[in-house]
């Protein structure tokens, strides 16, 4: 047993810490959050230079070949930034899948290049009415002759308008809640077909719903076997779950602490506010939630690569149930403590409300996860 | 970073476990297990099989007795007690006041105490609390007054726990008036059958025959029943807390009440069904052992952290406000698993074991469980702990 990082992931936490701090500052932030792009390729590039970008790149293609835990310490660390690139969509989850096909030369180049910086790839998966059920696909895939035809429509695919390629998930057989018959294609994000509506999510970061009116791909676009990807996604996804933990709890600390030290200096009635113990037990509330999260964020990192898919599953479960919960929790009363200023685009307190919300709804929220924890556990009793 | 036991971890689960198979009384497991009261006896023929077998003292000191298990071995051997149906180690003797008489104690005092303690053939009590003094401790008025070689002791102790069976008591009394507060106690073992005592219970809401409220009257203790140095008593008594704060989160029990709050779900019927397949309730037993599931990997960061020697944060704190949570919740809901039949209460009925199916005593645990968040320093106080650590 051992909670320690090793010194080489203490090295890469530091390391992008100094790069965020003297690249992504808040006026930056915010002055990104405002402008038509909403992100910054030169801060890509940058992470890119660290080889941050090449962490889940196996090392036969150029990258360090990390696990887990490489990017609990990763997103733990870029958590109080508040990045608006693509670190967990692109570099976190496509990288997650694309990995499962590194022997198809298509994955291969792009797993390089996206390891360089070159280029960005994003999950287009979920669907509207899934409610982030993770077996719902509606898409449809049918292949005629050598070339599939592809229906349907994807929704709040993040950073998509931003991708250079888009791996899409669709029905090639099944019903819309079967596990079996999801199939994934890559496809460039200029496919003829592909239609994408743009929007900015609650947490300044881009998203689109994606149309695919009759895509049409050669079968070779197609990875993997037919009608067999959905495991590979589960798995990219729960990589991804495990590594929203890890930055929910880094954007949570900063909050307690930047809360805390609003407490001390805040005057009213003729002392500081944080001698008030009403608003001590608060903070008090808010660091247990954070604790607890932190160690649920070790759990999911330990946990998200099992290969015993149901106790994988009830692991992240629970991670996300109490990771979630304490960001509802330590977001509204960051914004509560902080008064009027809480609800001001001003003060960084609002930025990090809106991430934790947004964290909080993405890939599940805390009901979802604990009816699934609930039937798994009722299923196969501990 | 990794969250496996090593080998030898696992091997030694396997040697509590058969320890646990092969020594734990089946009348006393089934009485932990149900969910019912322990007598005197229960806990200490257990205390009696444990140093037979060496392991009297887990958390002392080799040369005192005592294993010298490191806190992950302590851990193991926690759980598996509670889940086996083990009755809780008496804490008083072993946990509060022998590391208090290996760190400060006279030889004297070690050899008269300690080997009694670790055989199961005394039991202590705690002499902390007063009316006027619950959270506020060092507001205490016990007073102990020097005459010749004896102390003379008048005052009052409350929430005394089982001092009925108690054959001694550590004892914090005032032995400076004029002194701060913090620096005028003293830290006094005393015999229980001394001229003088009177200890009487506190009826409580559960019918149970928990605590005493104990009267001094002109009691005589011996000098040299002094625990270090007069007036430095509360240096003592923190170095105490710190140690009853071992395994302050109960993760061991609350993972056996769980599962027993399991078995009683799934033996229970709500309109035919199972109450386990009714999705709401489900729900609530789910998010329970989501909680525990948390609080068991916080507990192994805090021993983790302890095994490299880091300063204590607010960790501590943190475990006893989790733990009772976690575990008043488990009872709330055995009594909601219980449904009509949680109300019908009597005390002799409900030893005599008339209730049916796994029902049985879940009031009454319920109804005990809500000290849990009051004793060993308020939530409460353990909040203003936290805000203290974090710099409020």
């Amino acid at each position: 047993m051992d909670f320690e990082f090793s010194d080489e992931q203490r090295q890469l936490r530091d390391t992008v810490q100094g790069f965020l701090a003297k690249e992504y500052p808040f006026d930056r932030l915010r002055a990104l959050k405002h402008s038509e792009a909403g992100w910054d390729r030169a801060v890509w590039r940058g992470l890119a230079e660290l080889g941050v970008l090449a962490l889940g790149v196996p090392a036969s293609l150029g990258g360090l070949g990390y696990g887990p835990t490489e990017t609990l310490a990763l997103m733990d660390a870029c958590g109080p930034s508040l990045l608006l690139e693509p670190l967990l969509s692109s570099a976190v989850i496509a990288t997650a899948l694309l990995r499962e096909y590194e022997t198809s030369a298509a994955a291969a180049e792009l797993l390089r290049a996206m390891g360089e910086g070159e280029r960005i790839a994003t999950v287009a998966h979920f669907e509207a009415g899934a409610h982030f059920d993770t077996h719902w696909v509606d898409s449809r895939a049918s292949l005629r002759g050598e070339t599939y035809h592809l229906e349907g429509r994807k929704a709040v695919v993040l950073h998509a308008g931003i991708a250079d390629v888009l791996l899409v998930s669709a029905r090639t057989a099944g019903g819309t809640a079967d596990a079996a018959g999801i199939s994934l294609f890559w496809m460039p994000r200029e496919t003829p077909g592909l239609e994408l509506v743009e929007y900015f999510n609650v947490d300044g970061q881009r998203a689109a719903d994606v149309h695919l009116h009759d895509v049409r791909l050669p079968s070779s676009q197609r990875l993997g076997p037919e009608g067999a990807a959905f495991d590979a996604i589960e798995r990219a996804f729960d990589v991804g779950l495990a590594a929203l933990c890890a930055e929910a709890v880094g954007i949570m600390q900063a909050l307690t602490d930047s809360t805390v030290e609003y407490l001390r200096t805040r005057q009213q009635f003729g002392q500081p506010i944080g001698r008030f113990q009403a608003l001590q037990h608060r903070v008090a509330d808010m660091v247990m939630h954070l604790e607890q999260a932190r160690s649920m964020s070790y759990f999911a990192a330990l946990r998200c690569t099992l290969a015993d898919v149901q106790a994988r599953r009830r692991a992240l479960s629970a991670a996300k149930v109490v990771v979630g919960d304490a960001a509802r929790f330590v977001g509204q009363q960051a914004v509560q403590l902080h008064g009027g200023m809480g609800m001001t685009d001003e003060l960084k307190v609002s930025h990090c409300f809106k991430r934790l919300t947004a964290i909080g709804i993405m890939f599940g929220d805390s009901d979802a996860h604990v009816q699934r924890f609930a039937e798994i556990t009722r299923a196969q009793p501990s | 970073m990794n969250l496996e036991f090593t080998a030898e971890e696992q091997a030694f689960r396997e040697e509590v476990r058969t320890f646990l198979r092969e020594r734990l009384p089946e009348d006393v497991k089934a009485r932990v297990l149900g969910g019912r009261e322990l007598g005197r006896e229960d806990y200490l023929v257990w205390q009696r099989r444990l140093y037979e077998r060496g392991w009297g003292a887990i958390n002392w000191p080799i040369e005192f007795g005592g294993t010298g298990w490191n806190a992950v071995q302590q851990l193991i051997f926690d759980e598996e007690s509670a889940a086996a149906g083990a009755p809780r180690l008496i804490p008083f003797g072993l946990k509060m006041v022998a590391p208090v008489l290996i760190a400060f104690g006279s030889p004297a005092q070690q050899q008269r105490h300690l080997p009694a303690i670790l055989s199961g053939e005394a039991w202590w009590c705690q002499g902390y609390s007063e009316p006027g003094a619950g959270s506020d401790l060092a507001s205490l008025r016990t007073r102990a007054v020097r005459d010749g070689d004896c102390y003379v002791v008048n005052g009052q102790k409350t929430w005394n726990t089982l001092g009925q069976f108690a054959d001694w008591m550590f004892c914090l009394v005032r032995t400076d008036p004029q002194a701060k507060q913090q620096s005028g106690i003293s830290f006094l073992l005393i015999d229980m059958k001394s001229p003088g005592i009177t200890v009487r219970p506190i009826a409580l809401l559960d019918g149970a025959r928990e605590v005493n409220d104990i009267w001094f009257e002109n009691v005589r203790v011996p000098a040299g029943n002094l625990i270090g140095e007069e007036n430095r008593g509360w240096t003592y008594a923190k170095f105490l807390l710190g140690h009853e704060r071992s395994n302050i989160a109960g993760i061991g029990a609350a993972k056996r009440e769980l599962a027993r709050l399991k078995r009683t779900a799934a033996e229970e019927r709500r309109r035919g069904r199972p109450l386990l397949d009714d999705p709401l309730f489900a729900a609530r037993i789910a998010r329970v052992e989501i909680d525990l599931i948390a609080l068991e990997i916080t507990n192994l960061r805090v021993l983790s952290a302890e095994g490299a020697a880091r300063a204590p944060g607010p960790e501590a704190s943190i475990l006893k406000i989790k733990g009772t949570e976690i575990a008043q919740a488990i009872s709330e809901l055995l009594v909601q698993a219980a449904g009509e039949y949680a109300l019908p209460f009597r005390r002799e009925s409900m030893e005599a074991g008339w209730q049916p199916g796994g029902a049985q005593a879940a009031m009454s645990g319920y109804l005990n469980q809500r000290k849990l968040s009051i004793f060993g320093g308020t939530n409460e106080i353990q909040k203003n702990i936290i805000a203290k650590m974090v710099g409020l």
